[in-house]
């Protein structure tokens, strides 16, 4: 047999599921005209001339740019049609048309027509000039961002984490630190800058400090109301199966305050974005903070708005990948949110 | 006893011949219970639980526990697993005193309160894997696993269970450490009338094929006469055996018998509901 499954699939659905058959043809149609709309967007930019006065170097290149999403939409939307479901591309369909409309509008008040004011809002093409020429420096950024978040961050997570499981496990650790955690806890992070950046040896060391501060406190408290809701009929019966405390501690309480824990770590996690985004304008000479700073000193807002993005995309990222880690280590919980 | 385990060895079959073997070498262990008195230590003034409770449990023996609600029953049954230690008295098993919990001392709650992150399969090896013996007994949890009919839910999560599946994970959990002695805290109380009735014809089956001792609470009288050799009846709080009632109708047991209809009345009046009959 020869059949195409699409058309397999059209024969089905026209005398099992018409609406479903509908719906397929609907989402591809949409694909269709996501695609039709990014290349008007190219030859927009392309064909319409700049503002006279202007000079943009990479019009050309953006309305490139725009073509070539074009035609992966396209491909998309035969792919969808011939070979296979491509849910993601589908569900993807609504927003590429959006965006498409939303970037050629852009081009068009900007770059074409001139309405809004320079420095201030510049077109698209601008962005990609900045992504493009000055990539090196952004990397830079983007490397000294990442390598100072992680250290932080580990720091502090796994700072925290221990604090919270000793102070839920033992009543003389938590009679000791809750006094210390409930006068410095509210405390922001970025209210030490000043003291840090004097007291530490390097402005790295006194951003790292910040960043575990950061990410330590709602980390503790959370792992520490982690431990102490534990059903302690797990304790119960897991003593009676001949567990020790190591044991307890390790496959009991652990796992069970699991939930509560990455609580914390998401809470820990956006703190840590911002007293690093903070301490890299305020004190540390490098990163994507040091670089908006630096941006905004020469005007350059293109480079603002370029390093914004792929902040937001870095940022975003991480919290994605955060959710990816607990969905896969409480695979166990149901109803739990998506990212 | 021992005619008992000569029927089994006879009507098993396969699968189950592994349990079997372990379990002759594993019979059930004689449980003592002499003078033990019991208090929880409330606010200011202690509130008495337990009242000179004596009892001795053979070995091999099914004893159920009835009681009007509250009167102690869960505490007395704490106190055998070695999860709480008597305000006065002695508890020991085989002659050795009970100071902690040990595995061969299994209690099973009413909520079979599996560990949610673990596979009904981890869930049944937590014991061996706590006393280090995984490595050594895995074909052991696969055993107890189908000898509970789980074998098939090996991979499955606590939350994809029914309540009797669970029940009988529970079960399972307990079952795979070769415990002398199982302690019962109502474990059907929870489940539908059908499950439960189909679960206490398990629970004989399993103590038959098996040989511990074993110790039920309950509220349900019907229960207590279809289950157990013996059944001790409690009063109100603080708590005194005010009867034991012997019941030596042979097993498998039929509901409508008519002597478990009598001994039922007879357990009714000792709990002061003989007008109810």
């Amino acid at each position: 047999m020869t059949v195409n499954p699409a058309m397999d699939q059209a024969n089905s659905a026209s005398t099992l599921a018409l609406g479903s058959h509908q719906n397929l043809m609907q989402r591809s149609w949409i694909l269709a005209i996501a695609a039709a709309a990014w290349l008007g967007v190219a030859l927009l930019t392309a064909l319409w001339a700049d503002l006279s006065g202007t000079n943009w170097d990479y019009t050309g290149d953006l309305a490139t740019v725009c073509a070539a999403l074009a035609g992966v939409l396209a491909a998309a939307m035969f792919a969808d049609l011939r070979f296979a479901h491509l849910r993601y591309a589908q569900a993807l369909g609504p927003w590429m048309l959006v965006l498409a409309l939303l970037v050629g509008a852009w081009e068009a008040v900007t770059a074409k027509l001139g309405l809004l004011p320079l420095p201030f809002f510049p077109p698209p093409q601008a962005l990609l000039e900045v992504v493009i020429d000055d990539r090196v420096r952004l990397a830079e950024g983007v490397f000294a961002s990442l390598r100072l978040l992680a250290g932080g961050y580990f720091l502090g997570a796994a700072l925290g984490f221990v604090t919270g499981l000793a102070m839920g496990w033992s009543r003389a650790v938590g009679y000791w630190i809750h006094p210390v955690l409930r006068l410095i806890g509210p405390l922001p992070a970025t209210a030490w800058l000043p003291l840090a950046f004097f007291v530490f040896p390097s402005s790295h060391s006194a951003s790292t400090f910040l960043i575990a501060l950061a990410t330590g406190f709602p980390v503790t408290v959370l792992t520490w109301s982690g431990v102490a809701s534990v059903n302690s009929t797990y304790y119960d019966i897991a003593r009676t199966l001949g567990a020790n405390q190591t044991f307890l501690i390790l496959k009991v309480t652990i796992p069970a305050s699991m939930p509560h824990v990455f609580v914390g770590l998401f809470m820990g996690l956006g703190n840590s974005f911002a007293v690093l985004v903070i301490a890299e304008m305020l004190g540390v000479k490098a990163g994507l903070g040091w670089y908006l700073q630096w941006a905004q000193g020469w005007a350059a807002y293109a480079n603002m708005y370029a390093a914004l993005l792929i902040m937001a995309l870095i940022f975003s990222g991480l919290i994605t990948l955060l959710f990816r880690l607990r969905d896969r280590l409480l695979a166990w919980q149901k109803g739990l949110v998506r990212w | 006893m021992a005619e008992r385990f000569g029927a089994v060895v006879v009507h098993t079959t396969g699968s189950e011949s592994a349990v079997r073997a372990d379990t002759l070498s594993v019979p059930g262990a004689a449980l003592s219970i002499q003078d033990v008195s019991h208090r929880f230590e409330l606010e200011a003034t202690p509130l008495p639980v337990l009242e000179h409770v004596s009892l001795s449990v053979e070995p091999g023996e099914f004893v159920a526990i009835l009681g009007p609600s509250g009167c102690g029953k869960s505490t007395l049954l704490r106190l055998v697993a070695g999860l709480d230690f008597p305000a006065a008295g002695v508890l020991s098993l085989n002659g050795q005193p009970i100071n902690g919990p040990d595995a061969s001392r299994i209690i099973v709650f009413q909520d079979p309160t599996l560990y949610p992150w673990r596979t009904v399969w981890s869930n049944v090896a937590l014991g061996l894997e706590a006393r280090g013996l995984l490595q050594s007994h895995r074909e052991r949890v696969d055993d107890v696993l189908r000898l509970v009919g789980l074998a098939s839910f090996a991979t499955a999560y606590p939350r994809q269970l029914s309540g009797g599946m669970s029940q009988r994970a529970a079960l399972a959990r307990a079952l795979v450490n070769d415990p002398k002695l199982l302690i019962l805290d109502e474990p059907l109380g929870q489940l539908d009338s059908l499950t439960r009735i189909a679960m206490q014809r398990e629970l004989v089956s399993l103590w038959q094929r098996v040989g511990f001792t074993a110790l039920l609470v309950t509220h349900d009288v019907e229960e207590a006469v279809f289950l157990a050799s013996r059944v001790i009846v409690l009063s109100e709080r603080p708590a005194r055996i005010t009867a034991q009632v012997a019941n030596a109708r042979p097993y498998p047991r039929h509901r409508g018998d008519p002597h478990l209809s009598e001994l039922r009345r007879e357990i009714m009046g000792h709990l002061g509901l003989a007008e109810s009959w």
